[in-house]
C-alpha cells in the first residue's frame, strides 16, 4: 500500500473524526455507540446469517464447507450527488457493454473500424463461436450486470472489473440492509436512506420485458440453479423466492422440438425466461461441455430459435474478460459516441511488448492478474507480495505475457471497520448491480461493498477473509437530519404493506432509467 | 404455481425425515424414563426395545457398544454410521430444505437449520440430564417447524411437506407398537403387572398420549385400552386412524388442485375405508403382530404409489 494516504469515506482525507461535513450525524452514531455494543449487534447479525444458512463454500476447503461471510456493521455512505454521477457512468457503460455483445455476435463493426484487434477477440477463450449470430430476444444480452468499482476520493470512481456473466452478491445486499434495519434503527432516523428492497420487483420486470415474443402477457420465469451445493445456492433461492419464481436445476427442465418445458408434479408446463446461474460451459451439453450434468441438452438449440430468453444471454464472458477490459474505454466511445464517465483503472497489457517490459521493470509496484482468473486467485499484489511470489510471477509473465495484465495500486479508499482492537479504517470495493431490459438501464440505489478486514490488506474477496457491509446511498446530502423526517425511505421491511410514509421523501433517487422504449 | 415434481419429492421427504427425528427423540425421551424413572429400573432390556423399534438394533450389535443408555442414545442421536440417527434424519431434512429453500416460509427453514445446528460440533451426549435437554431441544425445533408449516400457505407444497409426515407417523406408530410384541416381560413378572405397566405407559409418553388416555378410558391402564387408542382413534393426532384420515385429506386437496386422481388416492381411499370398519378387539383376537407388519407393509406401497403418481421418479 506504501505511504500514500488514503481516502476514508466517512472522515475524508484526514482518517480522523470529524466527519467529512455531510455525515456528521453518522459520526455522532459511531462516537456515542460503544463498541461493546456495535459487537454486540455485529455477532446478532452473523447469528441470522447463520440462522438463515447465508454461507457459502470455500473451494479447496473441506473443513469449513459451510461459512458465514463476515459483516461489518459500520456502512459505507454514498451521498445522493456522487450517487447521481455514478449511476449515470454505469448507465452508460453497460449500454456500451449491451451494444458491444450484439456487435461482436452480429456485424462486428467494432473489429471492422479497428477499435479492437480481432485476434483479441475472436481467438479470446471467452468468445463463443457456436453462438454468433443467434440474437437474444429484444437483442440484450447483459441484463444483469455488478459493475466492481474502487474509489480513490469523493468523486474518483474507478471500474475495477466488469461482470457480465453471472454477478453474485445481490443477496448480500438486500440481506445486509435488513440486518441494519433491525439492529441499527436509529441510524435510519438520523440519514434517509434510499430503499434497496424493489430489487426482485425490478429483476422480475426485467426478465418478463424480454421475453420471447412468443410467450404472450404473463411469461413463465425460472430461477436456473447448479444445485444446492453450489457455493451461491442460497442467493439462488433468495431470488427465485422473492421474485416468486421456481427455482430449478437442470434435470428439472427438458427441451422437445425447440422449446423448454420443466417437469411438474401435472406434467409439462413451459418455461420462457430462465435466469441461469450456471457457466456457459455447463449450460447446454450439446454445444458447450458434453460432460456437464448440469445444464439443460438442447437449450441453445430453444434459445438459437428464438423460444426462451437466457439471462444473462452465453457467450457474455467476452464483454467483462480482462484483457477486453482495457479497451473498455474506446469501446464506451464507439457506441455511445462519448468519452467514459467512469475510467478504467490503468491498465497494461503484457501481450505488448511495451507493456510487459514496463510491467516486469516494476512488479513490486503493480497488481498483476490473469486475465481469466476470479475470485482474487492468480493474483499478484506487488507491494506486499514476498520476493518468492514476484519471482514466481515474473517468470509466469515471461513465459505467458497473453495470460496477464497489470495495473498501479491504487490508495483504495476506507471505511471505518470493527477490529479487534476497536474501529480501524479497512479498504473497501464496490459492487452495485445494474440491470438491462427492454425498457431501458436501471441502478438499485445499493450495491455490495466488500471489506478487506486484514489491516492493510486490498484483496476483498470473501474467499480471500474479505467481508461486507450495507452501503447507504442518501436522499439527499446528508447534513442535517431531524426527527421527523424519521424513518423515511424506510420501506425496506414493510414492503407494499407500509403506511403512507413516503410523503415527505421527494423525488428518491430510486432507480437511474435511461432510455425508456419508444 | 406449479410445483415441480423433484420440489415435491424434497417437501415429501423433507416431512418424512423431520418427524422420524421427532419420533427418535420423542423415543429416546420415554426409554429414558422407562429406565429410570419408573417404579424399578428397566435396564438393558429397555433400550434394546428402542433400537428394535427403530430397525437400528443389527447396526447397533455391529458398533460392538454395551447396551447402555450412552451408548445407546448416542448411537440414536449422534452416529452418524447408519442413517437412523437423529443427526442424520436432521441432516437429510436440512438437505431437502435447503433444495428447496423457495418452496419454505423462512420460519420453517430456520426450525430445521436452528434443530440442524444443536448438533454441530456436538462431541458427546452427557448424561440424563443432558440427554434429556438435548432431546427437549430437538422437540422445540420440531413443534416450531410443526407450527410454521401451519402458517405457510395452504398450497401444494405445504401438503406435501404435510402427506411425508403422515406417511411416517403412521410408519412409526406402527412401529411403536410392535415393539410391544418383542419385549419379553421378565421371568416372573406377570402381564398387567409393573414392569408390563410401565412398558404400555413408556409407549403413551412417546406419542404424548398420556393424559388423553386418562381422558378417554375410565378403566386404568390396559393394553386393550392403549391399543383402541392408537389404532382405532381418529380424534388421537398419532394414531393409525389419524394418519390414515390425514394421507386421504391430503391427497383430496392436492387432487382437487391438479384435477386428476391417481393410484395412491384410491389405495389412501381403500384402505381408510377397511380402516373404518377396523374394531380394536378383532385385531387383539387376530394378532396385533400380524396385524401391525401388514399395516407397515402397506403404508410401504402407498408411498411407492405417492412417488409414482406425482412424478417423483
Amino acid at each position: 500500500m506504501g505511504k500514500q494516504q488514503a481516502f476514508d469515506e466517512i472522515l475524508g482525507f484526514g482518517g480522523t473524526l470529524p466527519t467529512r461535513p455531510a455525515l456528521t450525524a453518522l459520526g455522532e452514531w459511531l462516537e456515542s455507540t460503544p463498541d461493546s455494543e456495535l459487537r454486540r449487534r455485529q455477532d446478532a447479525a452473523e447469528t441470522t446469517f447463520r440462522q438463515l444458512g447465508i454461507t457459502f463454500a470455500v473451494y479447496g476447503d473441506s473443513d469449513a464447507s459451510e461459512r458465514i461471510i463476515p459483516f461489518d456493521i459500520v456502512p459505507r455512505v454514498f451521498l445522493r450527488s456522487e450517487w447521481d454521477r455514478l449511476s449515470d457512468g454505469l448507465v452508460q457503460r453497460v449500454e456500451a457493454i449491451n451494444a458491444f455483445l450484439d456487435d461482436i455476435y452480429g456485424d462486428r463493426r467494432i473489429l471492422d473500424e479497428g477499435v479492437l484487434p480481432a485476434d483479441l477477440v475472436l481467438g479470446n477463450d471467452q468468445f463463443r463461436p457456436e453462438i454468433a449470430g443467434m440474437r437474444p430476444p429484444h437483442g440484450i444480452a447483459a441484463h444483469i450486470c455488478g459493475i466492481d468499482l474502487v474509489r480513490t476520493g469523493p468523486d474518483e470512481f474507478f471500474v475495477l472489473e466488469d461482470n457480465a456473466r453471472t454477478p453474485s452478491g445481490v443477496s448480500y445486499m438486500l440481506e445486509n440492509r435488513e440486518a441494519m434495519l433491525r439492529l441499527c434503527p436509529e441510524l435510519f432516523r438520523e440519514l434517509r436512506v434510499a430503499a434497496v428492497d424493489s430489487y426482485p420487483d425490478l429483476l422480475l420486470e426485467t426478465m418478463k420485458s424480454v421475453a420471447p415474443h412468443a410467450a404472450g402477457s404473463s411469461p413463465r420465469c425460472v430461477v436456473l440453479t447448479p444445485g444446492h451445493y453450489n457455493s451461491a445456492y442460497y442467493e439462488h433461492s433468495f431470488l427465485a423466492d422473492s421474485m416468486g419464481i421456481e427455482l430449478v436445476e437442470g434435470r428439472d427442465l427438458v427441451v422437445d422440438d425447440d422449446v423448454v418445458w420443466m417437469r411438474t408434479i401435472e406434467g409439462l408446463v413451459r418455461v420462457d425466461v430462465i435466469y441461469r446461474r450456471i457457466d456457459d460451459d455447463y449450460l447446454d451439453p450439446l454445444v458447450f461441455r458434453p460432460d456437464s450434468a448440469l445444464g439443460v441438452p438442447g437449450l441453445i438449440a430453444a434459445y438459437a430459435a428464438g423460444n426462451v430468453a437466457i439471462i444473462n444471454a452465453p457467450g457474455n464472458g467476452i464483454a467483462d474478460d480482462k484483457a477486453i477490459y482495457s479497451y473498455m474505454p474506446e469501446i464506451v466511445k464507439f457506441y455511445t459516441g462519448s468519452e467514459a464517465k467512469l475510467p478504467n483503472v490503468e491498465t497494461f497489457r503484457c501481450r505488448e511488448p511495451g507493456a510487459l517490459k514496463y510491467v516486469l521493470d516494476n512488479l513490486p509496484e503493480l497488481v498483476v492478474k490473469l486475465v481469466d482468473g476470479s475470485g482474487g486467485y492468480g493474483m499478484l499484489v506487488g507491494p506486499t507480495a514476498s520476493s518468492g511470489e514476484i519471482e514466481t510471477f515474473r517468470a509466469a509473465l515471461i513465459a505467458e505475457p497473453h495470460r496477464y495484465i497489470a495495473q498501479p495500486t491504487l490508495a483504495l479508499s476506507t471505511v471505518p471497520t470493527m477490529a479487534a482492537q476497536g474501529l480501524a479504517p479497512r479498504h473497501v470495493d464496490f459492487r452495485p448491480f445494474v440491470l438491462s431490459g427492454a425498457h431501458g438501464v436501471r441502478v438499485v440505489p445499493g450495491g455490495l461493498t466488500r471489506v478487506a478486514l486484514k489491516e492493510g490488506s486490498l484483496v476483498v474477496n470473501s474467499s480471500q477473509g474479505g467481508g461486507t457491509k450495507d452501503s447507504f446511498v442518501l436522499m439527499d446530502e446528508g447534513h442535517v437530519a431531524t426527527q421527523d423526517q424519521s424513518a423515511g425511505g424506510q420501506t425496506q421491511t414493510m414492503g407494499s404493506m407500509t403506511q403512507a410514509q413516503s410523503a415527505d421523501q421527494g423525488t428518491p433517487p430510486a432507480t437511474t432509467t435511461r432510455g425508456d422504449a419508444a | 404455481m406449479m410445483l415441480l415434481s423433484r420440489t415435491a419429492s424434497s417437501l415429501y421427504w423433507l416431512g418424512r425425515y423431520i418427524e422420524r427425528a421427532d419420533f427418535m427423540a420423542r423415543l429416546i425421551e420415554a426409554t429414558v424414563r422407562l429406565d429410570v424413572l419408573s417404579s424399578r429400573p428397566a435396564g438393558e432390556a429397555a433400550w434394546s426395545s428402542a433400537l428394535t423399534v427403530t430397525e437400528t438394533d443389527e447396526d447397533f450389535a455391529k458398533s460392538g457398544a454395551a447396551m447402555t443408555q450412552i451408548e445407546v442414545v448416542r448411537f440414536l442421536t449422534l452416529d452418524t454410521s447408519h442413517p437412523g440417527s437423529v443427526v442424520r434424519c436432521l441432516a437429510m431434512a436440512r438437505d431437502n430444505a435447503r433444495a428447496v429453500r423457495t418452496a419454505l416460509s423462512r420460519d420453517a427453514w430456520t426450525a430445521i437449520n436452528r434443530a440442524w445446528l444443536i448438533f454441530e460440533n456436538r462431541a458427546g451426549v452427557g448424561g440424563t440430564a443432558a440427554t434429556l435437554n438435548m432431546v427437549e431441544a430437538v422437540k422445540n425445533e420440531t413443534r416450531g417447524f410443526e407450527g410454521a408449516v401451519q402458517r405457510m400457505l395452504r398450497n401444494q407444497a405445504t401438503w406435501f411437506v404435510r402427506l411425508g409426515q403422515a406417511i411416517e407417523r403412521a410408519d412409526n406408530t406402527a412401529r411403536l407398537l410392535d415393539v410391544k410384541y418383542h419385549i419379553l416381560l421378565p421371568e416372573g413378572e406377570r402381564v398387567g403387572g409393573v414392569v408390563d405397566r410401565d412398558q404400555w405407559t413408556t409407549i403413551l409418553q412417546t406419542v404424548s398420549a398420556v393424559t388423553a388416555y386418562r381422558w378417554l378410558y375410565s378403566d386404568g391402564l390396559r393394553a386393550s385400552n392403549v391399543i383402541d387408542l392408537l389404532v382405532t382413534r381418529k380424534e388421537m393426532p398419532r394414531s393409525l386412524a389419524a394418519s390414515i384420515d390425514e394421507v386421504v385429506d391430503i391427497l383430496g386437496d392436492l387432487a382437487r388442485h391438479t384435477g386428476s386422481h391417481g393410484e395412491a388416492d384410491r389405495m389412501a381411499r381403500m384402505r381408510a375405508a377397511r380402516a373404518a370398519k377396523t374394531r380394536s378387539g378383532e385385531i387383539m383376537t387376530s394378532g396385533l403382530h400380524q396385524y401391525l407388519l401388514s399395516f407397515i407393509d402397506e403404508n410401504a406401497k402407498l408411498h411407492g404409489a405417492i412417488g409414482r403418481q406425482f412424478r417423483f421418479g
